[in-house]
């Protein structure tokens, strides 16, 4: 999966003085209300920080508002999605129309029918609604399937995802990991390497907070972003 | 393609089974799409149909409901520019106005709208928040039972529409909170839309997206209550009954109050009279019974000590903060009575913390105490233990107070303090006359609020300590100490103390008026907040956990006549001789001599005090003593003064 990346920034916050009496409380609140939303600066959704705190002492700025600057160091986990990166996620309904899909459990995706490949075709099976591969019997998609589809459009503020399951190395994550080997036509460089380093060959679990990607994060390369 | 679509009613008719609903889907596709082609005529008749709203023929009712149902499955094809005019009929559309089976298909088109792209979550949201409020023209038939079934219908379609999109869309609550809260009819909105707006809310609150939106709906509502609440001046209640006193309003028999044709008319009723005209009473009154009915039913399903928590935290930011807020708080007595031994005491230890943080603003800490007070006091259903921990706590805050401030008590205000102080300890009897004197001593120092909250809920609980010598020996001997501590009260030429006592009978005011003459209305400490609820429906909810001063009333009773006589004192000569003769004695120890200090002609002012008649019993049976301490004798059937010779 990509669009996910760890970021060391350096920042400075602006507290109101109202707020001088718990100043790490109110970072951490300050920087709880950036949580799971799109934030420029970032260029992404912040899903975990870990902050630092550099200065012993505020500094008071000069002007009409006497707000304090602090000055942080904070570990940030965001969570960008651009146009073309693979992004995964578990399929929550499904219609001859289109499939929604949950990503990180948090951001919604749809892929509607003529972001479907052909290939795929809508059935249902035992009053269960599925897509299933014409060439590949095993290769369905039904509700609860893990799916790696491709972003095709992020809406910033609600944070919904239009994705696509047009190109050949989207699909179930479970069959696809099962055949990616055998399957020759499939350009493995597509694949960022890094993104496979920490995911390892697992997918990503559904019900797992963004807080535990933590760990895994601290492996992959860091980008700096300074304030 | 165009002309094929009006052709469809009949059809549904005629040929039912003639168009599968996958037909219907692509038909509708090919209407969307051929917009884009500049060939508007099919587009314009689906649109037309959405704009069917009343008086529907069944065909068109069905009719409706197909398109919806088609809609629905043709959601990819709806473009927010070129579709705009299908968009807004959409979202004008009312669930109020149609059945149960064309409101299913709007609820379903609106879900499978919000979910199919991220620029529709918000209006589609924002369209079923419009439906929590039926239309105006329905708000009349809300009351009869027609009106009960589709709100019914109504609200359970919106709150599953809202589950499913939150399930498909998990961050829609964040953006469903942000539309509730907006679309929150304002005050000045003081029709019945708010109420059934609020249902809504607390249903929401209870409901499985709750968990995430549930607290800070709450504190909406709370904030709205207090909104409310100080809409509704003091004022408002007070411009017909000045006399409007803690002990004075509620001196009237329950069953009185209930009889509400009764010629004449109690002050209870008179300041409650005073509030019947008002629409914002009135609606303040609606919310605060369905408020009750939600903490009832977080009872019932196990969930109030969490919204309790919610609560607290709202009370804590806006309640306590709110100035004299007279209605709201209410809400917190009636969570707190629902469960006294979490939530009850979980209430009184948040208020006695912040009262005894010295980082605390000094008001927040006047109004804790005196919340803490009234509370100690008015709850019915506080264990005896509760309360004289809670008193100890108080007691032993005030020794500590005392040794750390030993010298720089002002003496001022503290000499007419403790002399009322003192009264109360030799003679409880005394104790509402003494609190009535505190109330103009403009005390500012955390001390002297302390004090008077003991002393308050003493009045109350005077029979608990009494009956307990464990208690009495805990509490009061330290309460003494602190009292004694600096001046011995008897000594002090209280002056201040007798001037405004003669102003303050001879004006025959309580309470509001005197504390607003002495400062009172800018001033938190002279609030009790939990005095008995004005408001008719919400008072039905308290009544039962609420503590009367007439239910009091009758330890003091006891404590004269040696128990011989405890009929809610009842106009009984001899007891009314036995009380005269030890108010006597009271006088002459206690202000007997400060008055003769003061060089004031005891005889003209009691004369004076006699004509003041506040109760028409009291005619020639009471004398200089007794007339003294009439207020604190409380007879059950006090009159307002009404006529002007009583004055």
């Amino acid at each position: 999966m990509e669009g996910l990346s760890v970021a060391d920034a350096n920042l400075v916050m602006y507290l109101h003085p109202s707020k001088s009496r718990n100043v790490s409380q109110s970072i951490l609140r300050e920087l709880g209300s950036l949580l799971f939303k799109f934030n420029e600066t970032f260029d992404g959704v912040l899903l975990a920080y870990d902050v630092n705190i550099l200065d012993k002492q505020a500094k008071i700025l000069s002007g009409v508002h006497p707000y304090f600057g602090l000055r942080l160091k904070a570990n940030l986990l965001l969570f960008s999605p651009k146009p073309d990166m693979l992004l995964e996620g578990k399929v929550v309904k499904l219609s001859q129309e289109s499939i929604h899909v949950i990503v990180l459990g948090f951001s919604s995706a749809i892929i509607t029918a003529e972001n479907i490949r052909g290939e795929f075709k809508y059935r249902t099976k035992d009053s269960e609604e599925l897509f299933a591969s014409k060439s590949h019997k095993r290769h369905v998609i039904k509700v609860g399937t893990m799916i790696r589809f491709l972003v095709k459009s992020f809406d910033e503020e609600i944070l919904h995802i239009i994705g696509s399951l047009i190109s050949a190395h989207t699909g179930s994550i479970r069959w696809l990991d099962r055949h990616l080997e055998e399957d020759s036509e499939f350009d493995r460089s597509s694949m960022k390497s890094r993104d496979r380093e920490w995911l390892g060959d697992k997918t990503v679990d559904e019900g797992a907070t963004p807080m535990s990607y933590d760990n895994h994060i601290k492996m992959s390369k860091k980008r700096r972003i300074t304030e | 393609m165009g002309l094929e679509l009006p052709k469809y009613p009949e059809m549904e008719e005629d040929q039912v089974f003639n168009f599968t609903d996958s037909e219907i889907v692509s038909h509708v596709k090919q209407a969307l799409a051929s917009v884009l082609s500049g060939d508007n005529n099919s587009y314009n008749q689906l649109v037309g149909v959405m704009h069917h709203s009343k008086h529907l023929a069944p065909d068109e009712v069905a009719l409706l409901e197909t398109t919806l149902k088609a809609l629905a499955g043709a959601v990819s094809s709806i473009d927010i520019t070129h579709h705009d005019s299908l968009l807004s009929a959409i979202f004008c559309m009312s669930m109020w106005n149609y059945g149960p089976h064309v409101a299913d298909a709007l609820a379903e088109l609106i879900v499978s709208l919000a979910i199919s792209n991220g620029k529709y979550l918000d209006l589609c949201l924002g369209m079923l928040v419009s439906n929590f409020t039926p239309p105006p023209y329905f708000l009349d038939k809300l009351k009869m039972p027609h009106g009960l079934e589709r709100k019914g219908q109504v609200l359970s379609r919106v709150h599953a529409a809202f589950k499913k999109i939150a399930d498909y869309v998990p961050l829609a609550p964040l953006r469903l909170l942000t539309i509730v809260l907006q679309g929150m009819p304002t005050i000045y909105h003081k029709d019945r839309a708010i109420v059934i707006y609020v249902e809504n809310m607390l249903k929401l609150e209870s409901g499985e997206i709750g968990e995430l939106v549930g607290s800070t709906i709450l504190m909406a509502v709370v904030d709205r209550l207090i909104e409310l609440d100080v809409e509704i001046g003091w004022d408002a209640i007070l411009q017909d009954d000045f006399s409007k006193g803690i002990f004075e309003m509620e001196l009237e028999d329950v069953d009185d109050i209930e009889e509400s044709a009764e010629p004449d008319v109690g002050e209870f009723r008179l300041s409650r009279k005073s509030l019947a005209g008002n629409s914002i009473a009135e609606l303040l009154d609606n919310l605060l019974v369905l408020t009750f009915e939600h903490l009832e039913s977080c009872e019932r399903e196990g969930r109030l000590a969490k919204v309790f928590e919610t609560l607290l935290q709202s009370f804590r930011v806006t309640v306590l903060s709110a100035y004299k807020s007279k209605f709201a708080q209410f809400v917190m007595f009636y969570a707190c009575a629902l469960d006294p031994e979490n939530c009850g005491m979980r209430f009184a230890t948040m208020l006695a913390d912040l009262f005894v943080q010295d980082s605390q603003p000094q008001p927040t800490r006047m109004s804790a105490v005196s919340y803490l007070a009234s509370y100690l006091s008015r709850a019915k259903f506080l264990a005896a233990s509760s309360i004289s921990s809670m008193l100890k706590r108080l007691v032993d805050w005030c020794l500590e107070y005392c040794e750390a401030h030993d010298g720089d008590i002002n003496p001022n205000a503290h000499r007419v303090f403790y002399s009322g102080c003192q009264a109360i300890l030799g003679k409880p009897v005394s104790i509402d006359k003494a609190l009535a004197l505190f109330r103009f001593v403009l005390p500012e120092e955390p001390m002297i609020n302390s004090i008077i909250a003991i002393m308050y809920v003493l009045c109350f609980r005077m029979k608990v300590f009494v009956d307990v010598p464990r208690l009495k020996s805990e509490l009061l001997i330290p309460l003494e100490q602190v009292l004694k501590h600096k001046l011995n009260p008897l000594k002090a030429k209280a002056a201040s103390l007798f001037t405004v006592c003669k102003t303050f009978i001879f004006d025959g005011l309580l309470e509001s008026e005197l504390s607003r003459a002495f400062g009172g209305l800018e001033r938190l400490d002279t609030f009790f907040p939990f005095d008995p609820c004005l408001l008719k429906k919400c008072d039905s909810f308290i009544r039962p956990m609420f503590v009367f001063w007439s239910m009091v009333k009758p330890t003091y009773d006891d404590a004269f006549d040696d128990g011989d006589d405890d009929d809610d004192g009842s106009s009984d000569d001899d007891l009314v001789q036995d009380f005269v003769n030890e108010n006597e004695d009271i006088m002459n120890d206690e202000f007997g001599k400060s008055f003769d200090e003061q060089g004031v002609d005891i005889d003209e002012f009691d004369y004076a005090l006699k004509k003041m008649s506040i109760t028409p019993k009291a005619t020639s049976n009471y004398k200089f003593g007794g007339r003294f301490q009439e207020p604190a004798r409380m007879p059950s059937r006090i009159r307002p003064s009404t006529s002007p010779e009583s004055l």
